[in-house]
C-alpha cells in the first residue's frame, strides 16, 4: 500500500490551508511594495518632464534654438550653447567610445589575470568613482596647460573624454563579459584566432550593451559642467548663427550646462521660462543623440551578421 | 526481469489513477504544442514518456504542476486531475500543488546552498511553527538515505552542493523534494547529463521511490525506457500515439509510428 494514502477527499488536495493564504498575502504584499517603489520611480519621471515642458513652453521656438543669446543672456535663444555642447558631446565621445571599447576588449579578452591586469582594473574601477571637479582640474593641468591646448573645445573634450573612459570600459567589459564562455570555446575549437572569435561572436552578441553604457555617458558628458568650467567653456560668445560649423577645435564654446547654470545664478531678471527651456533644450539634445546611437544599433542588427 | 511484475500495484483490483489528462492542448503562441491529449497515468508506478524531440514530452510533464504557466504566451485548454482534483479549479493553490508534484530537471540544479540547505529548502520555506533542528537533522538524514548520499555526504554536510559530482547533485536535487512528501515527481531527462553509473544510480533510487510516489520520466533513451518504466507513452507532433505496458510496447506495438521510432532508435 503506498505510503501516501490518497486523501479522503480528492476535492481537498492542494486547497488552500491558512499557512498558504498566508503565504499568499505576503507575496501580494511584497508585489505590492516592488510595484509602489517601481511607481515612485516612474511619476517623479513623468512629472518633471511635464512641469519642465509646461514651464519652457513659451519660449521654446525654432527661433529660440537657432539664434544666439542677446541683452545679457535675457533675451535671444541658445544657437551657441546648443552646438557647444553638440561639439563636447561628440568629440568626448569620438575619444572615449573607441579607446574605452577597445581596452575594454583587451581586459576581458586578451588580458590574462596577473598582478598588472589586476591593478589595472582596480585603476579603472576607481577612476570610475572620482569626482567630476577632480578630473577638471587635472584636465586644467594636464591639456590646457601642460599640452598647450588652451582653453578649447579640444581640452573641454579630452577632458570630458577622461571623464567617461573609465565607466565605458567598466560598461564594455561587463557586457563582453555576458557573452556565454562556451561560443568562444566553439570558436577556438575550430581554431579561429582571438581576433577572429571576438570579430565573429563576442562583438556582434554584445553590441547592444557596447553601445548602452556609451549612449548612458551621453547625458553625463552633456550634463557635466565642472569639467568645462576651467577647460573650455565660457559665459558668453557670439557665433554665427545658423552655421553648424560655427566653433573650430581650439575656440572656447559655449554649452548648455553651464548656460544653465549662469542664466539661474548669475543673471539677474532672466525670463522665468529661460532655465526651463534651457533643461529641456539639454533634455531633448541627449535624447536626439541617443537616439542615432539606437538607430545606429538597429542597423547594426540589419545587417545580419551583427 | 522485467520491473513490471514486481509492481504490486498493477494487479490489484481497483487501479488508482495518478493523472488524468482530458482533451488537453497547448498552445505557444500560435504555435500548438499539445492536442487533445486523454492519459491516464496510474497512480505509484513509474511512466515514461517517448518520442522524438519536439514532439511535446517535456510540455506534457510541465502541464502537471502548471508550471507552463510561468512562461509568458502559453495558453492551455482541456482538464488535467491528479488523484482526482481538477488542478485548474478555482481552488487549487500553485503553492501546495507543486509542493505535492515535485520536478527533476535535465541538468541538476541544486540550489547554490550547503547539502543540507538544499535539502531542508523546502521544509523550511513551508514551515509554519518553526522546525526544530532535530527534526530537521531527522530530515536530511531520512532524504539522504533515501537517495543514496548519506554514506558518502554525512561529514560534508556543509558543502556547496555545486561543488559536488554530476550524478550526486541530481541524486540531491531528488532529495530535495523528499521531505516534503510529494504524491508525484516529474523527471525531465534526469539521466541525460549523466554517465553509466551515474545513470544505473538514479534508475535504482526511481526503483526504490515507485509505490511511494508517482513517477513520470521523460527520457530519450529507449532502453531506459525499457528497463525501468512500468508504463509507455508514445508521442509525436504534439499527440499520444500509443499508452500501453512499456512490456508490450516494446515487444508488440500497436501503431506502425510506435514500431518504427522504437526500432529505428536501435538501428
Amino acid at each position: 500500500m503506498p505510503m501516501n494514502a490518497p486523501a479522503s477527499n480528492p476535492a481537498d488536495l492542494f486547497t488552500e490551508t491558512a499557512f498558504t493564504r498566508k503565504k499568499r498575502r505576503t507575496e501580494m504584499l511584497a508585489q505590492g511594495l516592488f510595484g509602489t517603489m517601481t511607481l515612485a520611480m516612474v511619476i517623479p519621471l513623468a512629472l518633471i518632464l511635464g512641469y519642465l515642458a509646461y514651464k519652457a513652453a513659451p519660449l521654446l521656438s525654432w527661433d529660440f534654438l537657432t539664434t544666439n543669446p542677446t541683452h545679457g543672456m535675457r533675451k535671444g535663444g541658445i544657437w551657441s550653447a546648443l552646438l557647444g555642447t553638440i561639439y563636447l558631446v561628440v568629440l568626448s565621445l569620438c575619444i572615449s567610445a573607441p579607446i574605452g571599447v577597445l581596452a575594454a576588449v583587451y581586459l576581458n579578452e586578451y588580458a590574462k589575470d596577473n598582478w598588472f591586469n589586476r591593478i589595472v582594473n582596480l585603476a579603472v574601477v576607481n577612476l570610475a568613482g572620482v569626482p567630476s571637479i577632480v578630473h577638471a582640474l587635472f584636465g586644467l593641468g594636464a591639456f590646457v596647460l601642460f599640452a598647450r591646448l588652451d582653453r578649447s573645445i579640444l581640452a573641454a573634450s579630452l577632458t570630458l573624454a577622461i571623464m567617461t573612459l573609465p565607466v565605458i570600459i567598466a560598461s564594455t567589459k561587463e557586457a563582453l563579459a555576458s557573452v556565454p564562455v562556451s561560443f568562444r570555446e566553439a570558436c577556438w575549437n575550430v581554431g579561429a584566432t582571438r581576433w577572429q572569435t571576438i570579430q565573429a561572436i563576442v562583438l556582434p552578441n554584445s553590441i547592444s550593451g557596447i553601445l548602452t553604457g556609451v549612449i548612458l555617458q551621453v547625458s553625463r558628458t552633456a550634463g557635466e559642467t565642472a569639467p568645462i568650467m576651467f577647460t573650455g567653456a565660457v559665459f558668453y560668445r557670439n557665433i554665427p548663427e545658423g552655421n553648424l560649423f560655427a566653433y573650430g577645435i581650439k575656440d572656447q564654446c559655449m554649452a548648455l550646462s553651464m548656460h544653465l547654470y549662469t542664466v539661474t545664478t548669475q543673471v539677474t531678471n532672466a525670463p522665468e521660462a529661460l532655465p526651463y527651456a534651457i533643461a529641456v533644450t539639454l533634455l531633448g539634445t541627449v535624447l536626439l543623440i541617443n537616439a542615432t546611437a539606437i538607430v545606429f544599433r538597429v542597423w547594426l542588427r540589419t545587417r545580419k551578421k551583427w | 526481469m522485467n520491473p513490471a511484475t514486481l509492481d504490486p500495484t498493477l494487479g490489484a483490483s481497483e487501479v488508482q489513477i495518478g493523472i488524468t489528462t482530458r482533451d488537453l492542448c497547448l498552445w505557444y503562441a500560435k504555435f500548438q504544442a499539445l492536442h487533445n491529449i486523454n492519459v491516464d497515468i496510474k497512480k505509484g508506478i513509474i511512466t515514461s514518456l517517448i518520442g522524438p524531440s519536439g514532439c511535446g514530452k517535456t510540455t506534457l510533464l510541465r502541464c502537471f504542476n502548471r508550471v507552463n504557466e510561468r512562461y509568458g504566451n502559453v495558453t492551455t485548454q482541456g482538464e488535467i486531475k491528479l488523484l482526482g482534483k481538477n488542478i485548474y479549479d478555482p481552488d487549487v493553490s500553485l503553492i501546495e500543488l507543486r509542493k505535492s508534484v515535485g520536478m527533476v530537471f535535465q541538468r541538476p540544479n541544486p540550489l547554490p546552498l550547503s547539502v543540507y540547505e538544499n535539502v531542508v529548502f523546502g521544509l523550511r520555506i513551508h514551515d509554519e511553527k518553526g522546525l526544530k533542528k532535530s527534526e530537521l537533522d531527522d530530515a536530511v538524514e531520512k532524504a539522504l538515505t533515501e537517495v543514496g548520499l548519506w554514506s558518502d555526504l554525512k561529514d560534508r554536510l556543509d558543502a556547496k552542493a555545486i561543488t559536488l559530482q554530476l550524478e550526486q547533485q541530481q541524486k540531491l536535487c531528488i532529495a530535495r523534494l523528499l521531505p516534503l512528501k510529494p504524491e508525484i515527481v516529474l523527471m525531465d531527462e534526469p539521466c541525460s547529463a549523466l554517465d553509466v553509473n551515474g545513470t544505473r544510480a538514479i534508475e535504482e533510487l526511481m526503483f526504490k521511490l515507485k509505490g511511494r510516489y508517482t513517477i513520470v520520466i521523460v527520457t530519450h533513451n529507449m532502453a531506459q525506457a525499457r528497463r525501468c518504466s512500468d508504463e509507455c507513452i508514445f508521442m509525436l507532433l504534439g499527440q499520444l500515439i500509443e499508452h500501453s505496458r512499456t512490456a508490450e510496447m516494446f515487444v508488440t506495438p500497436k501503431f506502425p509510428k510506435t514500431a518504427e521510432y522504437i526500432e529505428g532508435r536501435y538501428g
